[in-house]
């Protein structure tokens, strides 16, 4: 232990003066801090105990409740082992049906809105890649929706693609060819469409910052010498700024994933669901499960198959995108 | 060729600035409006006729949705959660990074991984918590849960570990003890990555939907976001209302951004690049 030494005794022993450290004993302390025993766990002390109570507790506590029948409003709470658990995967139980179907959402909501949110940021932040002026003022106007929050969102975009006063479609009809009156919040596949054109909008800059942060890491030299290697602009593309993007595209793809599996607000004000449950996503039929009719067994299994999903899903991730060492 | 290149990237960049601004223009606009100017078939982006009929329903018909209240318990919360953020993640980084004690490689490994556990695991069995707390309704019950999160202690243990040790040994050879090091030398160091991260937690905290949402229950109790959907679902067609809220809800949060644009968009940016 590195704090072990001449000086914690002098610290811990409460100021009892001890003889000045002779050059000798100096040069056998270790580098870095002494300090007493009891000082790092005091400055942990604040964040674990909120650590424990509200990370630690509930993750262990949610599994405890969905081995239960629990029900928020009823006195017994009879333990079921991992029946809730079976039922999800039982075709035809109050809970399977509505559970897949809301996963089965959540998948297409997600692979129609991950690859728009993986492509178009990288080609603004390719553009803003290079010095011009007013480029901040771009890259604060395409990153200020995310800053505004789901709610502002969902209630403006409602009002937007209301049918007959919202400007979309509005504008859109002068579009020839475009049908008129489309039914954004209420028929398919208009309702996906919606969902997944405000969530772009919404995101789309926070993603492009995060990509032109990684952009800028690539050393211009590596440009350079692709171009004395009479690299195209494509070759260049491909071999300098792939490669050099990598460590920022496990965590764009990563997170970008696991926000479109998350997706709640949007459906939640936009949609409600309809039509009928189509776009009720995970999370909101789990909030609704848990939250609203209370069986929070249930809900609590549900979530927790989703969270085995969802990191599945990361580890590919990280699978696909570690470094490949060089063959020797 | 480097011409219309340059022309082509400007005309891309206006067409998306417009595509980006005209909804938040248009929120503006509309929360000015009269109800039949906000609900007419035409659009209209300047106001023909100005009316504060917006505001003035947020500002007195408001038992059922009183916007002024969410907008002080949103204010209360976000300052509360980013203050406790920043305190008990400095002090844990700093003891993660730069202190020697038992247990410690498996402390950070054991904080570190719960940032890949999926969220939604916690809604439940946390609701039942805050219930035991009997911190339901209550502005505790979104000020601390979030708090708990590893991000914060991430992101300050990565900026704590790249200050030059040197600086530190100076202190050292001087006889000081952690808690001076800690205040005197670590943390005016680290003023930028503190201030970022009190604007992350505050922009994540104002704009918390899911939490609050679930164990918020007054009118009077909530905060802007789950007020916001009280607010489209109490008023439907009144457009005029609900983006008055809207604006509400959407100038504090703006504010900061203009103001600290650069505080924020680089925190982003940086835990892209460290994460």
């Amino acid at each position: 232990m590195a704090a072990a030494g001449p000086t914690s005794a002098e610290q811990a022993g409460g100021g009892r003066p001890l003889p000045p450290l002779s050059r000798a004993s100096r040069a056998r302390i270790p580098r870095g801090v002494t300090h007493g025993a009891l000082v790092p766990y005091l400055l942990l002390a604040p964040y674990l105990l909120l650590f424990t109570v509200f990370v630690l507790t509930p993750a262990v506590f949610g599994f405890w409740v969905s081995l239960h029948d629990w029900d928020f409003l009823l006195e017994g709470k009879p333990f079921v082992g991992f029946q809730n658990y079976v039922d999800l995967f039982t075709p035809g139980t109050v809970s399977s049906e509505p559970f897949w179907q809301a996963m089965k959402a959540t998948a297409i909501f997600t692979v129609l809105s991950v690859p728009l949110l993986l492509i178009l940021p990288l080609g603004v932040a390719l553009i803003l890649n290079q010095k011009f002026p007013g480029r901040n003022f771009f890259r604060a106007v395409y990153f200020a929706p995310y800053v505004l929050g789901v709610a502002v969102i969902g209630v403006l975009w409602t009002f937007l693609l209301d049918p007959n006063i919202g400007f979309v479609n509005f504008y859109l009809e002068k579009i020839p060819g475009v049908p008129e009156n489309i039914a954004w919040t209420t028929s398919l596949p208009w309702a996906w469409i919606a969902l997944v054109g405000v969530t772009v909008w919404w995101t789309l800059g926070y993603n492009a910052v995060i990509y032109l942060a990684g952009l800028q890491d690539i050393p211009r030299e590596l440009y350079e010498a692709a171009k004395v290697d009479n690299a195209g602009r494509w070759a260049r593309f491909r071999h300098v700024t792939l490669p050099g993007l990598r460590p920022v595209l496990v965590f764009i793809v990563t997170i970008t994933i696991l926000a479109s599996a998350n997706m709640f607000g949007q459906a939640l004000l936009i949609t409600q669901g309809a039509p009928g449950n189509e776009t009720r996503t995970a999370i909101m039929l789990i909030f609704q499960e848990g939250l609203q009719s209370f069986r929070m067994g249930s809900a609590a299994a549900m979530s927790f198959v989703l969270a085995f999903f969802l990191l599945v899903i990361s580890l590919v991730n990280f699978a696909v995108f570690r470094e490949r060492k060089p063959r020797v | 060729m480097r011409i219309l290149t340059m022309v082509g990237s400007y005309l891309a960049l206006l067409a998306l600035t417009v595509l980006f601004l005209s909804p938040l223009i248009w929120m503006l606009s509309t929360a000015f409006k009269t109800n039949q100017e906000a609900t007419s078939i035409v659009p209209t982006w300047i106001p023909q006729e100005f009316s504060r009929e917006g505001f003035d329903a947020i500002l007195t018909r408001s038992e059922q949705t009183p916007v002024f209240r969410w907008f002080l318990n949103s204010l209360i919360a976000a300052v509360a959660q980013a203050t406790i953020v920043v305190a008990t993640s400095a002090m844990a980084a700093y003891a993660l990074a730069r202190l020697e004690f038992r247990g410690k490689r498996v402390l950070t490994a054991m904080i570190l991984s719960t940032l890949f556990i999926p969220a939604i695991i916690f809604l439940t069995p946390t609701y039942l918590i805050l219930d035991q707390l009997r911190w339901i309704d209550s502005l505790l019950a979104v000020i601390f849960p979030g708090a708990a999160g590893a991000i914060g202690v991430f992101l300050l243990r990565q900026f704590f570990l790249s200050i030059p040790k040197e600086l530190e040994e100076a202190a050292v050879l001087d006889n000081a003890g952690p808690w001076k090091i800690f205040f005197r030398i670590i943390l005016p160091l680290s003023k930028p990555a503190l201030a970022t991260l009190f604007l992350l937690a505050f922009l994540t905290n104002w704009n918390d939907f899911l939490l609050p949402l679930a164990v918020l229950i007054s009118p009077e109790n909530l905060t802007l976001p789950p007020g916001l959907g009280l607010l489209q679902g109490s008023y439907t067609t009144s457009y005029e209302i609900i983006m008055a809220g809207a604006v509400v809800a959407t100038v504090p949060a703006l504010l900061l951004f203009v103001l600290a644009q650069r505080f924020i968009i680089e925190g982003v940016a940086s835990t892209g690049i460290k994460g």
